[in-house]
C-alpha cells in the first residue's frame, strides 16, 4: 500500500470535488442553453479519473475520449479556460474551436480528447515512442472507455507498444454502458484479461470508486513504464450517474433503477470524505473545501461568461503552421 | 550533381534528413530490410548497409501490420516532438489508417486552437499501371485533398521527388506524398547537395504558346511526350505540373491558361471529384473569358482496375489520347476529319 501525504490526499478530493462541481454546473448550463450542443459528464467516475491523473507526473501526457472535462481537471488544468471552451469562447482552452468533446491542454500534458471512441489510444502510444526515441523518462496514458475496448486499435496499440516496451497505461473506465449498450452483452471475457495475449500485465480494480486503489494501481504501471518495461492495460470498473450525454432522454430504461442505487450508494467523493475523517480531517475543513471548490468553479463560469466570442475571422486560423487558410 | 533514379532520390532526401536532424525517425512495414528501396545505403550500401545500420532500430521502425495503429503512433509522436516519416508502402492500404488520418492527423491542430504541429510524412507508392489488381492500383489522391489540414504532394521527377520530400520533412504539417511506382525507375541528374523545394509552387516543364496541360503525376511524362509530337505539327504546348495539390499554385495555371486559351487536364485519378475536375472549375471560375475552347479532362474512368495487361492500361491517360485532346481544343481536330 502506498503512504501519501495529507496534502496530496486533500488535492485528490479537491480535484475529485472540482469534476463534480464543473459537471454539475455543465450540466445545468447544457440544459438552460447556456453551453452550445451537449456534454458528457464524468460525475461518479472521479475516483477513476483523479486515482489515474494524479498517478502522472506533471511531464506526462495523456488522451482521452467523449467523457472528457474530468481528465484534464484531474491532470490540474485551470477551470476558467476549460469552462470557456464549453461555451465556445475565445479565451477556450482551444479558442474555442473543439468544444467539450475535444478539449486539450498541452500545458498540462492533455495531449487532447476525442470524439472517435478508440482513436485516440495510439496519440498515448506515439508520446510513448517520442519518449523512448528522445530518450526522455516520461510516461503516456490512454483513457478509454468499455465501448472502445471493442475497437481493433486497440489490440495493434497494445500489441505494437508490448513489442517495443513503449512506456504507455491503457487506462479502461469501464462504467458498463456503451451509450445503452451492457458491455457484458457486447463484451466477450474480461477486458483486463486480453492484456495476456499481448504478453503485458493486465490489472482489473473492481473497485473504481475507490480513489486510492486506483492510484495504487496506476502508480505501478507508471513504475513499471518508466523503469522500461513497458505497457500495462488497466480496467477500472466505475459507473456513471448521469445519461449517457446531458439532455438525452432515452425512451428505455436500459440500466435497472436498483443498479443504479447501489452505485449511488458507492459515491467516490463521500467515501473519499469519510476516509479523510477517519483519518484527522474535520467535516468542517471538508465542508470549506466543497466550498472552496464551488468558488473555484462559480468562477470559471464568471470568466467564461465575461469572455468575448472569437472572432469570426479566427475559424480560419489554424489549420497549418505556416500559412492562413485563402479560400 | 549525379544521376539518380525517382525511388534512389526519395531514399536520398530520406538519408539527407535522418542526418540531418535526430527527431526524424522512419516506421512502416518492411523498412528494415529495405525492401522498396529507399530506406537503404544505396551506392554504398556495401559499407554502410542499409538505414537500420546506420542509424540503428531506435530510428528504423520495423511495425506489424497495423496501418491504423502505425499512423496513429505517428501522429501522437508528432505531436511530442519526433518527426516521423511513415513508410504505408501501397497507397490502398492507406484506407485501412482512414480514421488517424482524418480525425487526428488532419483535425488535432485545428481542433486544439493550434496547440498541436503535426510534423509528419506519410509516404505511399501508386501501383497504377502495373497489373496489381485492384487492391494494389489506386491513386486516392483526390480523396485527400477533401481533407482540410493535410498537405499533398504527387511529384513526377526524380529532382523534385528529393527536394519536396527534404520540405517535407522539415515542415511542422502533415504531408502525404503519393509516388507513382511507374516513375520508379525514372533517372535524371540530381543534386546530391541538401536543397528544399517550396510547395505550393508549380513547375512549368516547357513553355508554348497555344494550350496548357496541367498533368499530375506520371501523366507529367506523358504530357511531355504528347508536347514533343505536337510540336512538329507546329502546336505550341505548355506543360505544367502543380507537383503539389495541397497547397495548389492556383495563379501559374491561371497565368498560362490566361495566355494560351486552352485548358487540357491529365491525370491518373478516377473522374469524378478529382484533381481534374478541381483544377477545371478553378479556372472557369476565374479566367473564364480567356477560353477559346471547352476544358478537356483526361483522367481514369470511373472503373476498377483490372489485372489483365489487356484490360488495365487503356485505363489511364495516355500520350496519344492527350495528342487527340490537344488536337479538339485546337479545332485541328476537326480539320482533319474535314480534309479526309
Amino acid at each position: 500500500m502506498v503512504t501519501l501525504t495529507d496534502e496530496f490526499m486533500l488535492e485528490m478530493q479537491r480535484r475529485m470535488l472540482r469534476i463534480r462541481a464543473f459537471d454539475e454546473r455543465a450540466s445545468k448550463m447544457v440544459k438552460r442553453g447556456h453551453i452550445p450542443g451537449t456534454v458528457h459528464t464524468s460525475i461518479g467516475q472521479e475516483a477513476q479519473v483523479v486515482g489515474a491523473t494524479m498517478a502522472l507526473g506533471d511531464n506526462d501526457y495523456m488522451s482521452g475520449n467523449h467523457r472528457s472535462h474530468g481528465h484534464p481537471i484531474g491532470k490540474g488544468s485551470p477551470l476558467g479556460p476549460l469552462m470557456a471552451e464549453l461555451q465556445g469562447k475565445g479565451t477556450g482552452v482551444c479558442k474555442g474551436k473543439g468544444g467539450s468533446l475535444h478539449l486539450a491542454d498541452f500545458n498540462v500534458g492533455s495531449l487532447g480528447e476525442s470524439g472517435i471512441v478508440g482513436s485516440s489510444i495510439p496519440i498515448a502510444m506515439g508520446a510513448a515512442l517520442s519518449s523512448q526515441v528522445l530518450g526522455r523518462d516520461t510516461v503516456a496514458l490512454a483513457f478509454f472507455g468499455d465501448g472502445a475496448a471493442n475497437q481493433g486499435v486497440l489490440y495493434e496499440s497494445m500489441n505494437m507498444s508490448g513489442t517495443w516496451k513503449l512506456p504507455v497505461i491503457f487506462l479502461c473506465e469501464n462504467n458498463q454502458y456503451a451509450l445503452s449498450t451492457p458491455a457484458h452483452t457486447v463484451t466477450s471475457g474480461v477486458i483486463a484479461d486480453r492484456a495476456a495475449g499481448f504478453g503485458i500485465p493486465g490489472v482489473r480494480v473492481e473497485d473504481g470508486q475507490d480513489v486510492l486503489a486506483v492510484y495504487a494501481a496506476v502508480s505501478e504501471a507508471v513504475a513499471r513504464a518508466r523503469r522500461g518495461e513497458g505497457p500495462t492495460l488497466i480496467e477500472v470498473v466505475t459507473y456513471r450517474y448521469n445519461e449517457h450525454s446531458e439532455g438525452l432522454r432515452l425512451g428505455t430504461d436500459y440500466r435497472p433503477s436498483d443498479e443504479r442505487e447501489a452505485w449511488l450508494k458507492k459515491d467516490p467523493i463521500v467515501l473519499f470524505r469519510e476516509h479523510l475523517i477517519a483519518n484527522g480531517h474535520t467535516a468542517e475543513a471538508m465542508d470549506a473545501l466543497e466550498a472552496e471548490v464551488l468558488a473555484e468553479v462559480d468562477a470559471a463560469v464568471e470568466f467564461s461568461e465575461n469572455s468575448p466570442w472569437p472572432d469570426a475571422s479566427v475559424g480560419f486560423d489554424d489549420l497549418y503552421t505556416d500559412s492562413e487558410y485563402a479560400a | 550533381m549525379s544521376v539518380m533514379s525517382f525511388l534512389g532520390a526519395i531514399g536520398a532526401a530520406q538519408k539527407e534528413a535522418m542526418d540531418a536532424d535526430d527527431r526524424v525517425i522512419i516506421i512502416g512495414e518492411d523498412v528494415e530490410a529495405n525492401v522498396y528501396g529507399t530506406t537503404g545505403g544505396g551506392k554504398t550500401r556495401q559499407e554502410t548497409g542499409d538505414f537500420v545500420q546506420m542509424y540503428g532500430r531506435n530510428r528504423i521502425r520495423n511495425t506489424p501490420i497495423s496501418e491504423e495503429g502505425i499512423v496513429g503512433a505517428a501522429a501522437g509522436a508528432a505531436m511530442t516532438g519526433l518527426r516521423p516519416i511513415v513508410d504505408l508502402s501501397y497507397s490502398s492500404f492507406l484506407y485501412m489508417a482512414m480514421d488517424q488520418l482524418v480525425n487526428q492527423v488532419a483535425k488535432n491542430r485545428y481542433m486544439f486552437g493550434g496547440q498541436a504541429s503535426m510534423p509528419a510524412v506519410f509516404r505511399s507508392a501508386m501501383f497504377y499501371g502495373l497489373n496489381t489488381g485492384a487492391h494494389h492500383s489506386d491513386r486516392p489522391y483526390p480523396m485527400f485533398m477533401n481533407v482540410p489540414g493535410l498537405k499533398i504532394m504527387v511529384p513526377s521527377t526524380p529532382s523534385d521527388a528529393k527536394g519536396l520530400l527534404r520540405t517535407a520533412i522539415d515542415m511542422d504539417d502533415p504531408v502525404l506524398t503519393f509516388e507513382a511506382c511507374i516513375l520508379w525507375g525514372l533517372k535524371e541528374e540530381v543534386n546530391d547537395d541538401e536543397f528544399w523545394l517550396p510547395f505550393g509552387v508549380a513547375r512549368t516543364h516547357r513553355e508554348g504558346t497555344d494550350v496548357t496541360i496541367v498533368a499530375i503525376s506520371s501523366s507529367v511524362q506523358e504530357a511531355l511526350a504528347a508536347a514533343a509530337e505536337l510540336e512538329a505539327e507546329g502546336v505550341s504546348v505548355e506543360v505544367i505540373d502543380p507537383r503539389t495539390l495541397v497547397p495548389l499554385d492556383k495563379q501559374a495555371i491561371l497565368n498560362s491558361v490566361a495566355k494560351t486559351g486552352r485548358l487540357v487536364v491529365v491525370e491518373p485519378a478516377h473522374r469524378t471529384c478529382g484533381a481534374a475536375g478541381e483544377i477545371s472549375a478553378i479556372v472557369a471560375e476565374e479566367v473564364f473569358d480567356s477560353l477559346k475552347a471547352p476544358i478537356v479532362r483526361l483522367t481514369a474512368p470511373d472503373m476498377q482496375i483490372p489485372f489483365s495487361p489487356a484490360l488495365e492500361k487503356q485505363m489511364y491517360p495516355s500520350k496519344d489520347g492527350i495528342v487527340d485532346a490537344v488536337r479538339r481544343v485546337t479545332g485541328q481536330a476537326r480539320l482533319v476529319a474535314v480534309g479526309e
